[in-house]
């Protein structure tokens, strides 16, 4: 019965459509041990624990190729829930705990233990009573291992944010016969100590036999808690190592690392002097939006700059050009060209001379129903006034103008498209990018934000986008800030990159750094400051 | 930081607190006697509180006020049109009634529950249009197919020289069931107060004796009952009380269904209901099947409320045969929320209170208005402005709480 490996997956492959997201990944766990699965978004991490837990975008999207091996027996893993009856528990990264529910009947949520009364022997399991006293009994021996001595009688709500992960986990040891968990990003919402204790709590669960795939952005934890740490990029293994044989600055570069991967936009660097005019000063700005919540983020962008701001998903970058142009609540302080920016106003952020391609075109950034020249001309309109004539006293559309502006912009742009008319809904990913730029040019913006603009884009639009914006900035000096999930991109074309994490913008680094010192910044580790380190020890 | 925590109190429970205040103006200027008020306010308890009650799975489900409770009124009234045609009186033809909506309105309710699951979210007025719609399929079914293509025998049941079922359906003849459930064990208020005080204090002892209330809690709860019968004997009290005369079994019927939402919050399905009220993500990744719990839910409200219609029928003796079901959800969706209830949480005592407390402005707003105005039409205008006004800022004061709570978790 004791096979080698509690799990082992062999080969796996897995394409969305034509798109291969996973490409012959292989792993082997056994038990008792911690494993640490790194990579940058968009390496396969999420997609691989998915095929794990049998989730149903796998199963409807054609399936996926490879095996996978639970102690050592060849299974198909058909749903979350049979992986849960199959050993294999999650902890999640957001907390799937209920607030009004007691943590005893949290961690018992639906696998409560019942008694038979008089209506269930005759309707069923379902309407048997809870046996509250035995669900504690059983809820109080999950907390003290996981070493929680708080009552288990305690509301879930109210409670500090690390108790709650630690319920998490309390809930998926006490399910019965688990043998592998996967912890997501358990310690990002963790502080110092708390996490500390987390990774106690780890080994000791590992201790008992139990695996662990651990997912995390944070390489110091990885060092000090896993016995194995697996490298996926751009959906492929990149290497599995033993802890013992590595350390942080080679894990970094391992995560980070293009090397042989031409990029096909290129504009020189250029360094500005400390003293260059600044066009964007922000300091101590905090955004509540949601997924992409910043703390504290202060920098300072050069007039005629291109910015670059960098990090992980969730780490916080998106929610920076929105708290700026008030389209979430911020707090801090804004200056424009030494002129302060009212902030959570988003009208007032427009009429200052900012302008932003949003991340989300097709939720913020468009009105899909109607038409590329409408689209093109709307802020515009509403903001500035243009495009507009007056007849009789009433303000209507100058029609004739935006024509011409908007047949102007799509050759200029290149936008494909049967004409101006053309509803926006129906253009491609790449061309309906190119209208939200557009837009943004036509409010003639002395600062242009865009956010992830190649998002979701093909290869030809990308680099036709990513030309276009150098275009502006050396040939009409536009300042613009770029926010952007791919390093690569960022460091193409942008002067200096400031790399956000957990909220906080940890280091701004000139675009030639090194790939190691982005990976230690994107973990949230200065790299000035690790050199320091590893220098005196 | 007492006074800030009576502010929080009084702003949390605003509703209640004015209608108090309403209720209390509205009895000092409408001139009625107490006697006659709550003569009046027991009367009504009787024939509405059930339909309120019935409100209050859903709400746990987080489904919302459940609107639709109006097509389980039409269920209810399907099955007395049939219970009158065949000539069954009495409580034997209230049970047949009874026993009749229930296959009916679970039949509704599975429909509702599964249209409901296909618009989370707008479950409110998705249930109010869905009542609309089916005021529809009724009228066809009242107008055309009863009396028409299914003939009707009895007379009376049927429009005089035309088709199709008669305005009025009337239980007081000899083939109804007026008063079947009120009529049972009626008591005069003082006798009801011994009898309901006498069994609170038996089952007390009986649970203190198992153990299973402390010694502390079950003293004042007997202490409690013993006092209110001693009030009882002052007169000026008494007097009060005078004139009501309370229907013990629909009184016990209504508290059935109360130990009956309190025990099934105890069992598995309960806990699903909440989970599923909470947090349907959370629910479903816990493995709970989300829309078969709402339908549940739903199938479970319509059928309260077929019964809850019935109860009212058979009080008030006749209905519109068009319109009786029509506010039905209106005015039991207000009640609760004037106890205090939110569209998130609802209990027993809420809806019983709301159901006093909306029914008493009812009672006293025409006269008040007369009083006041020189006309009752005025009050009531008032009462139905009050109802969808109350309905109203319930919701606008959810928004509220919500976006309050975000912001001080900033803070």
């Amino acid at each position: 019965m004791a096979a080698e490996y509690v799990l082992e997956m062999r080969d796996i492959t897995k394409k969305y459509g034509e798109n291969t997201v996973l490409s012959g990944v292989s792993l082997k766990v056994r038990p008792g041990e911690i494993h640490a699965l790194l990579g940058e978004n968009g390496a396969g991490k999420s997609t691989l624990m998915n095929v794990l837990f049998g989730m149903p975008v796998i199963h409807a999207t054609g399936g996926f190729g490879g095996e996978v091996l639970i102690d050592g027996q060849k299974t198909m893993i058909a749903s979350p829930h049979d992986a849960m009856l199959k050993g294999i528990g999650m902890v999640h990264q957001e907390f799937m705990l209920l607030p009004g529910f007691t943590i005893t009947e949290n961690i018992k949520l639906n696998r409560e233990i019942s008694k038979p009364n008089a209506i269930s022997r005759l309707l069923g399991k379902n309407m048997e009573t809870l046996d509250m006293a035995t669900m504690s009994q059983d809820a109080r021996k999950a907390l003290d291992s996981v070493g929680m001595s708080i009552d288990e009688y305690t509301m879930v709500a109210g409670l500090p944010v690390g108790y709650m992960q630690f319920v998490e986990i309390a809930r998926e040891i006490d399910k019965t016969g688990v043998r592998l968990l996967v912890f997501d990003e358990p310690t990002a919402v963790l502080t110092e100590s708390e996490a500390t204790q987390l990774l106690s709590v780890m080994r000791d669960i590992a201790a008992r036999g139990i695996a662990i795939i651990f997912i995390t952005h944070r390489l110091d934890e990885v060092i000090t808690a896993a016995d194995g740490i697996i490298i996926l990029r751009d959906g492929q293994l990149v290497t599995e190592l033993r802890t013992k044989d590595t350390d942080v600055t080679e894990l970094a570069e391992l995560m980070i690392g293009r090397k042989g991967e031409a990029s096909f936009v290129t504009a020189q660097p250029r360094v500005f002097p400390k003293d260059a005019p600044v066009a964007l000063h922000a300091e101590h700005l905090a955004v509540d939006m949601p997924g992409e919540i910043v703390h504290d983020v202060s920098f300072d962008v050069h007039e005629g700059e291109i910015f670059g701001i960098g990090g992980l998903a969730g780490q916080g970058k998106v929610g920076i050009p929105n708290g700026i142009m008030g389209v979430y609540d911020a707090e801090g302080s804004v200056e424009l060209f030494g002129k302060p920016v009212q902030l959570n106003n988003a009208r007032a952020a427009l009429q200052d001379g900012m302008a932003m391609v949003s991340e989300d075109r097709r939720g913020v950034g468009l009105l899909l129903g109607e038409s590329i020249e409408d689209n093109i001309v709307f802020n515009a309109m509403q903001i500035k006034d243009e495009f507009t004539k007056k007849i009789l006293g009433a303000k209507l559309k100058d029609g004739k103008a935006i024509r011409k502006h908007a047949n102007d912009m799509i050759r200029e742009l290149d936008i494909r498209c049967f004409g101006p008319m053309q509803h926006t809904g129906t253009l491609s990913g790449g061309n309906q990018q190119k209208v939200c730029i557009a837009r943004a040019l036509t409010m003639k913006p002395r600062l242009l934000f865009v956010s992830e603009p190649t998002r979701g884009i093909d290869i030809g639009a990308k680099k036709l986008v990513l030309e276009t914006l150098v275009k502006l900035n050396r040939e009409q000096g536009m300042t613009i800030v770029m926010v952007s999930s791919e390093l690569q991109e960022l460091r193409s074309i942008c002067d200096r990159i400031a790399i956000v994490s957990e909220g906080k913008l940890v280091d701004v680094l000139g675009a030639d750094a090194s790939d190691a010192d982005f990976g230690l910044a994107m973990s949230g580790i200065k790299p000035d400051e690790r050199r320091k380190k590893g220098g005196d020890a | 930081m007492r006074k800030d925590r009576l502010v929080e109190v009084l702003r949390k429970n605003a509703v209640t607190v004015m209608f108090v205040l309403l209720c209390l103006g509205g009895m000092a200027v409408s001139g009625q006697t107490t006697a006659y008020v709550t003569y009046e306010l027991f009367g009504r308890l009787a024939r509405n509180a059930f339909l309120v009650l019935a409100l209050i799975i859903p709400i746990v489900a987080g489904m919302g006020i459940n609107f639709a409770v109006t097509i389980g009124a039409m269920a209810a009234q399907i099955a007395v049109l049939w219970v009158i045609e065949w000539g069954v009186s009495g409580i034997a033809g209230f049970t047949l009634a009874a026993l009749l909506t229930m296959p009916i309105a679970m039949f509704f309710g599975f429909l509702i529950g599964n249209l409901l699951n296909k618009m989370k979210g707008q479950e409110m007025i998705g249930g109010m249009i869905l009542g609309y719609f089916a005021n529809g399929l009724y009228q066809l079914l009242f107008l055309f197919i009863f009396g028409n293509l299914i003939p009707l025998k009895t007379p009376g049941l049927v429009i005089m020289g035309s088709t199709g079922v008669a305005n009025t359906i009337d239980l007081s003849t000899e083939r109804g069931f007026k008063y079947a459930l009120d009529g049972i064990w009626r008591l005069p208020f003082g006798s009801a107060l011994y009898v309901v005080c006498a069994a609170v204090a038996v089952v007390t002892v009986v649970m203190m004796a198992a153990k299973k209330t402390s010694a502390k809690k079950g003293g004042i709860i007997l202490a409690t009952a013993a006092a209110l019968c001693l009030l009882y004997q002052i007169p000026a009290v008494a007097q009060l009380f005078s004139m009501v005369q309370v229907p013990m079994a629909t009184f016990i019927v209504i508290g059935a269904l109360c130990l009956f939402n309190v025990g099934i919050m105890r069992t598995r399905l309960g806990q699903q209901f909440r989970a599923v009220g909470q947090n349907r993500t959370v629910a479903n990744a816990a493995g709970i099947n989300v829309d078969r719990v709402r339908v549940i839910a739903i199938m479970i409200s319509t059928v309260l409320a077929g019964w809850g219609q019935l109860i009212f029928v058979q009080n008030m003796g006749s209905f519109q045969t068009y319109g009786a079901h029509e506010q039905v959800g209106l005015y039991a969706g207000a009640a609760i929320l004037v106890g205090g209830a939110s569209i998130k949480r609802a209990t027993n005592s809420q809806a019983l209170l709301g159901c006093i407390l909306f029914h008493l402005l009812f009672i006293v707003a025409p006269s008040a208005g007369k009083n006041l105005f020189g006309d009752a039409a005025i009050g009531e205008y008032f009462r139905v402005f009050v109802s969808y006004g109350v309905i109203a800022m319930a919701l606008v004061m959810h928004a509220w709480s919500g976006h309050s709570k975000k912001k001080s978790q900033k803070a």
